[in-house]
C-alpha cells in the first residue's frame, strides 16, 4: 500500500542525495586546484557553500517535521534519524572541502615544495570512501558500509607519513615551514573526510540491520558479557 | 529489569463453533509489566484476552486447548472456580459499563457479594480504589450521585477502581480508550503506568501510538496466530518480522 508518508520520504531521499553530490564536487574541486594548483577551482567550492548550508537545514527541517507529524516507527524511524546523522555530515565534509581550498589558494601563491605523491593518495582514498558510503546508502549495502569502515585505517597511516615527511622538509629547511604546513592541514583535512564516510558507513549500518557497530561497541558488549558470564 | 512470568499460555487454540480464532499461541506475560496486543480486525487479540479470564466461557460453542498457567497454575483445566479467577484477573472493557447504581455503590458491590465485609472497611477500600483509579478528587463530594452523572472517561477511571476493589493481580484491558477523549485518554494511560507497579496489565488495543506509549513488551497478531512479541522498543525500532514492520508502519492494516 502506497503511504503519503513513502512520498514524503522520497522527498527526502532526494535532498540527501543531491547533498551528497554537491559535497562530493566540492572535494573534487578542492583536491582539483590543489594538484593543478587552479585558483578558479577553489572560488568554485567557496561559491557552492551557501547551497549546501541551505540544503543542510532544509533536509533538518523535513526530518524534524515528519518526526512530529507522522510518528514514524521501525525502518521509517530508522531512516529519517539516519538522513538527519548523514546530511550533519556531509555538510562536514563540504566545510572541510572549503578549508582543503583555502589552503591550497595560499600554497598555490608560492612555488610548489615538491611533487604531491601521498596526499593525492589519500584524497582518492576519501573520495572513494565517501562515493561508496553514499552508494551503500542508496542500495541499503551493509557490505559495503563496512568496507568504508575498514579502510579508514589506511588512511589514517598515510597522514602520519606525510606529517613525517614534511616534518623532514621542515626540520632541514626552515623556509619550507609555510607551505609544509599547509600540506600538513590538508592532510588532516582529508582524513576528516574519511573519518565522515566512515561515519556515514555506520549510519548505513544502523540503517540497514537496525543495530549500531559505533565506537566497535560489539566487542566490548561481547567482552562485558564475558566478564559477567565468568563470574 | 527483573522479570517473572505472571500469565504464560501454552499452546493456546480457540474455536467459535467450528471456525478456529486462535491458533496455538505461546506467549509469556510478566509479572507488573504491561504487554500490549496488536494487530489488525480479526487477528484474534480480543478473544485471546477473553481467555485469561474465562470470559469466553459464556458463549455457546466455543472452546479452547492448550494451557494458561496463572503463577504456574492451569486455569483452563476443569474444576477451576471461574469466579474466584474473575477476581484476581479483572477486566475493563471497551465502552465502559458502570452499574446503573451511584458512584458509591459501583465500587462497593463486588466487595459486598464476596463476603459481606463491614462497612468501615468497604468504605475504606472504596476510597482506596478511587484514589488509585485517580478519579477520588473528582467524585469525593459526590459519591452517592448516579454513576451515570460522570463523563465518559471518568465512568471509565470508575470502572477501573470498581476492578481494583477486588483487589486482582491482573488486570485485562480491552481498547479501552477507543470511546474516549484524546485527554480522558492521556489520563487513563497515565493511570496504566502508574499502575503498573503493582498489578500485571495486559492491553488490547487499535491504536499502534498507544501500545508504544504504554507497554513494556507487544504482541503482534494476525489471522489467530501470534506472528511477533519482544520488547516494545524492539518492535517499534526493528521489528524481526516483515509482517510486523508492514504493519505498524501502515503499509497494510
Amino acid at each position: 500500500m502506497e503511504r503519503h508518508l513513502d512520498e514524503e520520504l522520497k522527498a527526502l531521499n532526494e535532498k540527501l542525495l543531491h547533498l551528497a553530490r554537491l559535497a562530493e564536487e566540492s572535494v573534487a574541486r578542492a583536491i582539483k586546484s590543489l594538484k593543478e594548483r587552479n585558483e578558479t577551482f577553489a572560488q568554485d567550492v567557496f561559491k557552492r557553500e551557501e547551497s549546501i548550508h541551505l540544503l543542510e537545514i532544509e533536509i533538518d527541517e523535513l526530518c524534524m517535521k515528519l518526526l512530529a507529524l507522522r510518528q514514524p516507527v521501525a525502518s521509517d524511524l530508522r531512516f529519517i534519524t539516519s538522513a538527519m546523522k548523514i546530511a550533519s555530515e556531509l555538510e562536514r565534509v563540504a566545510d572541510l572541502a572549503v578549508n582543503i581550498a583555502e589552503v591550497s589558494l595560499e600554497l598555490l601563491k608560492q612555488p610548489a615544495l615538491k611533487p604531491l605523491i601521498d596526499i593525492p593518495r589519500m584524497a582518492s582514498l576519501a573520495q572513494s570512501m565517501v562515493r561508496d558510503s553514499l552508494n551503500a546508502f542508496v542500495n541499503r549495502d551493509e557490505k559495503l558500509a563496512r568496507s568504508v569502515c575498514e579502510r579508514d585505517d589506511e588512511v589514517d597511516s598515510l597522514n602520519d607519513q606525510v606529517f613525517r615527511e614534511l616534518l623532514t622538509y621542515m626540520m632541514n629547511d626552515q623556509s619550507t615551514i609555510n607551505r609544509s604546513v599547509g600540506l600538513i592541514l590538508i592532510g588532516r583535512h582529508l582524513e576528516r573526510i574519511a573519518d565522515h564516510a566512515t561515519n556515514i558507513g555506520e549510519d548505513v549500518i544502523y540503517l540497514v540491520l537496525g543495530k549500531t557497530i559505533k565506537h566497535h561497541i560489539e566487542e566490548i558488549r561481547r567482552e562485558a558479557a564475558a566478564k559477567a558470564g565468568k563470574k | 529489569m527483573d522479570i517473572q512470568p505472571k500469565i504464560e499460555t501454552k499452546n493456546l487454540s480457540f474455536y467459535y463453533g467450528s471456525k478456529q480464532a486462535l491458533r496455538k499461541i505461546n506467549i509469556v506475560c510478566a509479572d507488573r509489566r504491561v504487554t500490549a496486543i496488536i494487530g489488525p480486525s480479526g487477528c484474534g487479540k480480543s478473544t485471546f484476552i477473553r481467555t485469561l479470564n474465562r470470559m469466553n466461557d459464556v458463549l455457546l460453542g466455543a472452546r479452547s486447548e492448550g494451557d494458561i498457567l496463572l503463577d504456574g497454575e492451569n486455569i483452563n483445566a476443569p474444576g477451576i472456580d471461574v469466579v474466584d479467577l474473575r477476581k484476581r484477573v479483572g477486566m475493563v472493557f471497551q465502552k465502559p459499563n458502570p452499574f446503573p447504581k451511584s458512584i458509591f455503590d459501583n465500587v462497593a458491590y463486588g466487595l459486598r457479594i464476596n463476603n459481606g465485609k463491614a462497612r468501615s472497611k468497604i468504605e475504606e477500600t472504596v476510597e482506596k480504589s478511587l484514589i488509585e483509579a485517580a478519579l477520588w478528587d473528582e467524585v469525593k463530594d459526590r459519591l452517592k450521585e448516579n454513576a451515570f452523572s460522570l463523563s465518559g472517561g471518568q465512568q471509565q477511571r470508575l470502572c477501573i477502581a470498581r476492578a481494583l476493589a477486588v483487589e486482582p493481580e491482573v488486570i485485562l484491558f480491552d481498547e479501552p480508550c477507543s470511546a474516549i477523549d484524546p485527554i480522558a485518554t492521556a489520563k487513563i494511560e497515565d493511570l496504566i503506568m502508574k499502575l503498573k507497579k503493582d498489578y500485571t496489565v495486559i492491553i488490547v488495543t487499535h491504536n499502534m501510538q498507544q501500545a508504544a506509549r504504554v507497554s513494556d513488551f507487544t504482541a503482534f497478531m494476525m489471522l489467530g496466530d501470534l506472528i511477533e512479541f519482544d520488547k516494545t522498543e524492539t518492535i517499534f525500532t526493528n521489528p524481526a518480522s516483515r509482517l510486523t514492520e508492514d504493519y505498524i508502519t501502515g503499509r497494510f492494516g
